[in-house]
């Protein structure tokens, strides 16, 4: 209870005055105590598989990493040491086809859902379909391309792995890029259309620019799903214990961190299991990585 | 967009404010409908609603509005409105009766929208814009524009102004424009120390000038300005419309206001657009046209009478 320069109260204020002070044991005040500390248990219960997960992967292959690790061949069976450079190449190497492929047709697609003709016949189709493939059985992108091009060229390769990456990536790119752009104010491209600006110097001039962080986020989000998905690749790109050997290898089958992860992990061997768990270890930190660089550079915002 | 938004939202009063003109009308003036029914169905009598003749040496634009639409909703019949060099026309009227519609018609802003349809020429020194070899965007190029709400691009002070100028493959000195620019749109002095800032980081009086700056840079022969200032603050209002008076100099302006006090401040000739819902629809037109002194204070028609009275808005 606090008092008000208690000399200076008048009676009539006395008289006149409302019950104001609260008490923390009050039903309305304990109830809103109650449920905002049942929110922050759901919350911290919500990130306990994550921080788990990564305390898991440290503690287990945390003392694998090392320059050999990231570095070497793959171990034969009763050897020692060895690492997982071939599959941190393939991986890079198949998410880069992925990209090549699914970022300019992403983004050109957006542009026209977005700004070209957003509400043609074409337009409803394409989106319709996109956001069918966000919940795509990525292992079905996996046979698609299996039957498409590893039947056809006769051997499992680092494009077709890019290329089943790609179909995951597509939707992704597609969906978070138009959201983007139909976000940018109107009235901004108004003023290009004003000042003699054809639709290709706006979409060019401004409206990709003003929505570029937004695409940036949705296309590291595509790069970091794709990084980690296995069932693709496993139809696609096989598995190899080798660098990829110049532009030639891009057509030979190719590791990557997770189908090494799920060989590793099954055999019987401690040095494998080890650096089954490194492997794990440096999947989760690329994807973190690119999961922070989509919220460091999508903050900005027009 | 706007102007059926606008619309909307005065629609209850307008209407019924307009019911009741209507029925004294009807009751009082049966004469004067009739004037006023054969006025705006004739063609000829596109002249008449206008009275306002000008001397064609002196006019950079004229418009000759028969029919504008949106879809099938007729937004604008029978007006025809001269712009004249060095000058700052001014358009009036209540909300709804289609005077952005006019004003987005001069440049071919319209054509953005895909239901917009347009009957009647609008003749820029000598050419008819709607001609069907002419290309809107070049149009633009010389005919520019000022909107509502301020509308800065996300780029820095500096980019938005030479955004036009590189647009338009400008060769000459950059920085000299862009000064000249932002010097005649007032905005220099505020802004030279921070030509790297964001142009969204300015005030919305700032953005507004910056805006103007990034239209005239340029060098357009006219300037299309549609309610400048409704998103303004009175000192921002007066500063812009300062700089109205300055830029008609050197351009021909075409201001569209809803604030009656902004016309007499600033406009040499006015326009009064009403709009007539008798047809079921509700189509604005030109009721008259004239020297700002005259419409303010003698004006022709009793409809213009009663909205500088504040009888409707």
């Amino acid at each position: 209870m606090t008092r008000v320069a208690s000399e200076a109260l008048l009676e009539q204020d006395l008289a006149s005055m409302k019950p104001l002070q609260g008490s923390l044991l009050e039903g309305r005040s304990l109830k809103s105590r109650i449920y905002t500390g049942i929110t922050w248990g759901l919350a911290i219960l919500a990130s306990l598989p994550l921080f788990s997960v990564l305390y898991m992967l440290i503690a287990k292959g945390g003392a694998r990493i090392n320059w050999e690790t990231l570095t070497a061949l793959p171990p034969a069976a009763f050897e020692f040491g060895g690492g997982i450079g071939p599959a941190i190449v393939g991986t890079a190497i198949m998410v880069g086809i992925g990209s090549a492929i699914s970022i300019p047709i992403g983004i050109l697609a957006a542009i026209y859902l977005a700004e070209v003709a957003p509400h043609s016949k074409l337009a409803e189709t394409a989106r319709f379909l996109a956001k069918v493939l966000t919940g795509f059985p990525s292992i079905l992108a996996g046979v698609f391309v299996y039957a498409v091009l590893v039947v056809s060229m006769k051997t499992y390769s680092a494009w077709a792995g890019g290329i089943a990456l790609a179909v995951l990536m597509l939707p992704t790119i597609i969906l978070t890029a138009e959201e983007t752009l139909k976000q940018v104010p109107q009235k901004m491209k108004d003023a290009a259309y004003g000042m003699g600006c054809t639709r290709a110097q706006v979409v060019a001039a401004v409206t990709l620019p003003t929505g570029l962080p937004g695409v940036i986020t949705g296309v590291l989000l595509a790069v970091a799903g794709a990084a980690g998905e296995s069932a693709p690749l496993l139809f696609t790109a096989l598995f190899s214990t080798y660098y990829v050997n110049g532009l030639e290898g891009l057509g030979q089958p190719t590791a990557s961190l997770s189908i090494l992860i799920y060989n590793f992990s099954g055999m019987p061997y401690d040095n494998q299991i080890e650096l089954a768990w490194a492997a794990s270890l440096v999947l989760v930190l690329i994807i973190l990585v690119f999961n922070i660089l989509a919220r460091v550079l999508g903050r900005q915002k027009f | 967009m706007n102007a059926t938004a606008e619309a909307g939202l005065i629609e209850s009063t307008l209407l019924e404010r307009n019911r009741n003109m209507d029925t004294n009308r009807e009751t009082q003036m049966d004469t004067d409908r009739d004037d006023h029914q054969s006025r705006t169905s004739t063609p000829d009598s596109i002249t008449a609603a206008a009275a306002w003749h000008v001397d064609p040496q002196q006019t950079v634009m004229d418009c000759r509005l028969n029919k504008i639409f949106y879809g099938d909703f007729l937004a604008v019949r029978d007006s025809l409105v001269p712009i004249e060099k060095n000058k700052i026309t001014g358009f009036i009227g209540p909300s709804g009766c289609g005077k952005s519609t006019v004003l987005r018609s001069l440049n071919r802003m319209n054509d953005l929208i895909p239901v917009f349809r347009f009957e009647g020429t609008v003749t820029y020194h000598g050419q008819d814009i709607y001609d069907k070899s002419i290309d809107p965007v070049l149009v633009r190029r010389y005919i520019g524009m000022v909107f509502q709400q301020p509308n800065p691009f996300s780029m820095s002070i500096y980019d938005n102004v030479a955004f036009g100028l590189r647009l338009n493959r400008f060769k000459g000195d950059m920085n000299e424009r862009v000064e000249k620019a932002l010097r005649s749109a007032a905005l220099w002095n505020e802004v030279k120390d921070k030509l790297k800032n964001s142009g969204l980081s300015l005030s919305g009086g700032q953005q507004q000038r910056l805006c103007i700056a990034r239209a005239v840079a340029t060098e357009p022969d006219v300037l299309l300005m549609d309610e400048p200032c409704s998103a303004l603050d009175p000192i921002a209002t007066r500063q812009v419309e300062e700089l109205m008076l300055e830029l008609k100099e050197n351009y021909t302006v075409a201001l569209v206001t809803h604030n009656m006090q902004q016309a007499t401040r600033v406009a040499d000739t006015t326009a009064f657009f009403s709009v007539d819902i008798s047809e079921g629809g509700r189509t604005g037109y030109l009721v008259e046209m004239g020297d700002t002194q005259q419409i303010f204070a003698d004006p022709r028609e009793k409809l213009t009478r009663e909205y500088i009275a504040g009888e409707f808005s």
